[in-house]
């Protein structure tokens, strides 16, 4: 990449908006997503009889099905909500960048 | 000419499995919807092959089906990659057997693609070109770097094709009655076929129909189980319970301690963030845009893949547990129980056969000798493009090749690897491979993933840095699995392991970050002081695509 094209990107306010939003809302769901499954993980090491546990009295379902199923529908909406975000309002964002320096 | 060699083939490939299943022995009935079926999908993605082949002109074409799929077709491509015939099998097998730990190691595998998208997918795309070398060697030297990490792509490469390959054979053998080499000797050639001809994009064409057929075929076998229990999975589970025990309903023992149950989600979190048959894929859209729908979608079709693999395990214990056709005498009169013929991989396809008859059978067959042949060519194309861009291209030609040549290498290359593949898969047929696929995760969660991870997001990362690292975290996930109990005591036949975990990633991972750490700080080279400096227009492109890879012109 030329040289000008770094200087002119890395002053534009819309560049540090982007990155610092980007980053931070990335680097929260990655936290999110890893704390939900690795809880998940250690609640099968410590506490089984927890999701092993019936969901109601007398039923055979247990606990860890909507648990398990749970987690499986919160990965892909997590994706989901990213995904929004950042083809909309972070695109929006890049696109006035790139636009500064078209033609350069 | 090369329509003439394809004809040849096409009819030889036919002939040889034609002649071979009518022949095959008698011990093994013949599946002849099965076979019917295979046959029509042959006949149809090598009609794919032979369209894209005209469309595959230039090296981009052939690696990266010129960047034109959209997201929907790459998600559902990236979901084929995942939905292998081991995962459909192995997994439905595992819920049958055990109940809730199917569950569990599933959402191990899924777990991986949020991260994927939120820390890699877009950077990938915005750096890359080909391959994820192209991004981890992007400010760093070229030679040391990407022989690196070609060779943490091959080495993983390789692996996965040994699992495939051997899995096929013995699937192949049991559904359709061909014996074991043929049945190699096909997928081989297959797959050599597909990818030397039409390059990824026959691979992904071919990777979203066996998609598409699957997740039919799944949804249809767990509408059959449900609609016997007017819907109410309360009801399924009781009568689960009632035939086996309630124990299939709470975690049992996949997860024995926390360190290996958090090892375990080590390597599939940050293994497929480094399996570069994945990696590739972001590079056949056409901006960051469409690599964050590739996942959103990919994420969508497998957590649904794996609900629909659940209720299948669940429903092949109502179905298929106990019922006089599909147990095994053979088996039982020696181990007693009540084992099922093929052993518990082959719920799945007896309940195709329960819920849906001969015909269905063959269905849920063929579309499993599909799903082999579709994931062993997208590895295979992987491996090629780690030999044709990374090795021949970038280091021994320092990118002086251009992109005819360096097609023709990669066509070679696949034929080359194609041919391992058969010996290997020949070579290893009545070995324990369990601890392969393990060993190719713990590989690219502790090489490719941490040098790929580091040099997108941590400027002070050095060639130095890098290369040490990504060594060292590969040769202590080789050793430390050769240690643990998969290999030490399983293969080897030792008594004690001396490492005692059986998943290394955790360990191997750490030492690749700490070690790739300590040899970047402490270079003080004058090469290390550029490549530093060449972080910010390196994260600028990472960030923005400006400079990005477009999709071809036409």
């Amino acid at each position: 990449m030329q040289k000008d094209i770094v200087e002119v990107v890395k002053n534009d306010p819309n560049y540090k908006e982007l990155v610092a939003k980007r980053s931070s809302f990335a680097i929260t769901l990655s936290i999110i997503i890893l704390v939900v499954y690795f809880g998940f993980i250690m609640m099968i090491a410590y506490f089984p009889e927890v999701l092993g546990a019936p969901l109601s009295d007398g039923s055979v379902t247990t606990v860890g099905i909507p648990v398990g199923m749970g987690v499986i529908f919160f990965a892909f909406i997590i994706t989901g909500i990213y995904t929004k975000r950042a083809n909309g309002e972070f695109d929006d964002l890049n696109n006035k960048i790139k636009d500064k320096v078209k033609g350069m | 000419m090369i329509n003439r060699i394809f004809l040849f083939l096409i009819l030889g490939t036919i002939a040889v499995f034609a002649s071979n299943a009518a022949t095959s022995e008698a011990a093994k009935e013949l599946n002849l919807s099965a076979i019917v079926m295979f046959l029509i999908f042959v006949g149809a993605t090598l009609g794919i092959t032979y369209w894209a082949a005209k469309r595959t002109k230039s090296a981009k074409d052939f690696y990266t089906a010129g960047g034109g799929i959209t997201g929907f077709q790459n998600g559902m491509a990236i979901a084929g990659d995942y939905m292998s015939a081991a995962s459909f099998l192995g997994i439905s097998g595992l819920v049958y057997a055990s109940g809730y730990d199917g569950l569990i190691y599933s959402i191990g595998f899924l777990v991986g693609w949020p991260v994927i998208l939120f820390m890699i997918a877009e950077p990938l795309r915005n750096l890359g070109k080909y391959t994820f070398a192209d991004v981890a060697s992007y400010r760093l030297r070229q030679t040391p770097v990407r022989i690196l990490a070609a060779f943490g792509s091959i080495i993983t490469v390789v692996l996965y094709l040994i699992a495939q390959m051997v899995g096929s054979g013995k699937l192949i053998q049991l559904l359709f009655g061909l014996n074991y080499e043929i049945a190699v000797f096909i997928v081989g050639i297959l797959m050599i076929l597909y990818v030397t001809f039409g390059g990824m994009l026959a691979t992904t064409w071919v990777q979203i129909i066996k998609a598409f057929l699957l997740l039919s075929g799944a949804t249809f076998m767990s509408i059959a189980v449900m609609a016997h229990y007017d819907f109410n999975f309360g009801k399924l589970f009781a009568h689960a319970v009632e035939l086996k025990d309630v124990s299939i309903m709470a975690p049992g023992n996949l997860v024995s301690d926390p360190v290996s149950a958090i090892s375990l989600a080590v390597a599939l979190i940050f293994g497929v963030a480094g399996l570069p048959h994945i990696l590739m894929r972001f590079f056949t859209v056409s901006d960051a845009k469409e690599a964050r729908k590739s996942v959103f979608y990919a994420t969508g079709f497998i957590g649904y893949f794996y609900i629909l693999t659940f209720i299948i395990g669940f429903g092949a214990i109502v179905m298929v547990l106990g019922k006089p056709e599909y147990l095994d005498l053979a088996k039982q009169a020696i181990s007693g129980g009540q084992p099922i013929l093929g052993g518990n991989n082959m719920a799945a396809i007896h309940l195709s056969h329960a819920v849906g008859g001969d015909f269905f059978l063959g269905f849920i067959s063929a579309v499993a000798f599909a799903t082999i042949l579709a994931v062993v060519s997208g590895l295979t194309l992987a491996g090629a493009s780690a030999i044709s861009h990374d090795l021949y291209s970038s280091v021994i030609k320092k990118g002086q090749v251009d992109s005819i040549t360096e097609m023709k290498v990669s066509k070679m290359a696949t034929v080359a690897l194609g041919i391992i593949a058969i010996l290997l898969g020949i070579a290893f047929e009545s070995q324990n491979i369990a601890f392969v696929v393990g060993l190719a995760f713990a590989i690219a969660a502790s090489a490719n993933f941490p040098i790929l991870f580091l040099s997108m997001y941590w400027r002070g990362l050095t060639t130095r840095g890098a290369v040490i690292g990504g060594s060292m975290g590969l040769a202590t996930a080789v050793v430390l699995l050769i240690l643990g109990p998969a290999v030490w005591v399983d293969v080897l036949g030792n008594a004690k392991a001396i490492f005692p975990y059986k998943y290394p990633a955790l360990f191997s991972m750490t030492v690749a970050f700490l070690a790739t750490y300590f040899f970047s700080v402490t270079d003080k080279s004058d090469s290390a002081k550029e490549e530093k400096e060449k972080f910010e227009a390196q994260f600028i492109r990472a960030q923005t695509g400006i400079g990005a890879e477009g999709a071809s012109s036409h």
